[in-house]
């Protein structure tokens, strides 16, 4: 998942050549999906076998890659369906606090408030980040979304661990 | 950390209903600095309105200490709190209680005039107000002419006229969507920096709150947890 697609997705602009690709994707990510080249030319490689890119030589040598029809047509299906998800979701946060209400509720209540402390640190963390690129003006839109992304999933996971709270303890008054 | 301009020593206020007693803070210790920005967060019925209006010289503690500027709000008379709610405090409210027949200025002028100051300082007081605000031009608008980020900037100019450099802050952006809110609390973290004002934020949204040098948490009346300073963060 992703490499292979989002590589799909910078072909659909035209020819590119393997390191063309990986900078090109770093940057639309944000820099925060660092590619290591190998990663990229296996990538291409799979893709080739597929039938989803074709390989031409150019002057000097290099290798330019370009996307065949039926790696369009994939490329379409790719950008229509909605990303996985993984049910229940696993993460470490939801793991803790499940394993601490399964020990007791009080301390359920006081895993959710450390951790809810420790994400607003966090929280807060990103805020910072976020504004300080806001005033130098100096980043890239993908850079800001990425930012944005981090700051909600922060705010989703708070206003969890507040409803699990809140569960708890109507449970605990009834 | 510099002396405390807002202090609270094991505070603790009951609140009786009849027969029954409730709790609302039980034992809260907390100190604002000069230029601090505290938010304060936690489950309706935590506490967090109570704290505010026992700083606001609004309500007596059961047991405990509220003190203002070193100087302990029990010793304080009707007259002196009245002073003290005029000259040093400022509030902010979801509510906004705007006076519609009077423009931004003279909504920011009127409670000056009524603690005596002379018309036109209040009129130059009101202005400056509004220019830290950052409040359009022009200001002699009436309230409703403006935005609710506006006409929340103007409440917030009415909080800082003049001296007062502690501003009591309850779910200011409660109206606001979240860019006009994200800017309400932008200018009260730049008060802070800029005039070294303390603020005392009350609010639910991690986003607001996350713009605060420290987040206390508050749940049935008694501080849980609070979040720790970038450099300790980093350590």
């Amino acid at each position: 998942m992703g490499v292979r697609d989002g590589l799909m997705a910078l072909l659909a602009r035209g020819p590119r050549h393997g390191y063309q690709l990986k900078t090109e994707f770093e940057t639309a990510t944000g820099k925060v999906w660092p590619l290591n080249v190998g990663q990229v030319y296996t990538t291409l490689e799979r893709l080739q076998r597929d039938g989803l890119v074709d390989a031409a030589e150019r002057d000097g040598g290099q290798r330019e890659f370009s996307l065949t029809a039926e790696g369009r047509e994939a490329l379409g299906e790719w950008w229509e369906a909605n990303p996985a998800e993984d049910a229940p979701p696993r993460d470490e946060l939801m793991l803790k606090v499940l394993l601490a209400v399964d020990v007791n509720p009080e301390h359920a209540i006081d895993v959710i408030t450390q951790q809810r402390t420790t994400l607003f640190e966090r929280l807060q963390q990103y805020r910072r980040t976020q504004r300080a690129a806001a005033r130098t003006a100096n980043g890239s839109l993908a850079a800001a979304l990425v930012a944005e992304a981090l700051v909600a999933r922060a705010e989703a996971d708070l206003r969890w661990l507040d409803n699990c709270e809140q569960r708890l303890r109507s449970r605990e008054d009834q | 950390m510099t002396s405390p301009v807002l202090q609270f020593d094991d505070v603790v206020k009951v609140f009786r209903q009849g027969p029954e007693e409730i709790r609302a803070l039980a034992g809260v210790s907390l100190a604002v600095a000069p230029g601090e920005l505290v938010a304060i967060m936690g489950p309706s019925g935590c506490g967090k309105s109570t704290l505010l209006h026992l700083a606001g010289a609004l309500e007596d503690p059961t047991a405990g200490h509220v003190l203002v500027d070193g100087a302990d709000l029990a010793g304080f008379d009707a007259k002196a709190r009245a002073q003290l709610r005029r000259q040093r405090l400022g509030y902010v409210f979801q509510r906004l209680n705007l006076i519609p027949s009077l423009t931004a200025l003279e909504n920011v002028m009127l409670p000056l005039e009524l603690d005596g100051t002379r018309t036109a300082e209040a009129r130059r007081v009101a202005a400056e107000a509004l220019e830290t605000v950052e409040l359009p031009r022009p200001h002699d608008r009436y309230p409703d002419e403006l935005s609710g980020g506006q006409l929340q900037r103007v409440a917030i100019a009415r909080a800082i006229a003049g001296p007062r450099q502690i501003v009591l802050a309850d779910e200011p952006t409660g109206a606001l969507d979240t860019a006009s809110g994200d800017r309400i609390i932008e200018l009260l973290a730049k008060l802070c920096i800029e005039r070294q004002a303390a603020v005392l934020l009350v609010t639910h949204e991690p986003r607001f709150a996350s713009w605060a040098d420290r987040v206390v948490f508050l749940r049935d009346g008694r501080v849980v947890d609070e979040t720790r300073s970038p450099a300790e963060v980093s350590r």
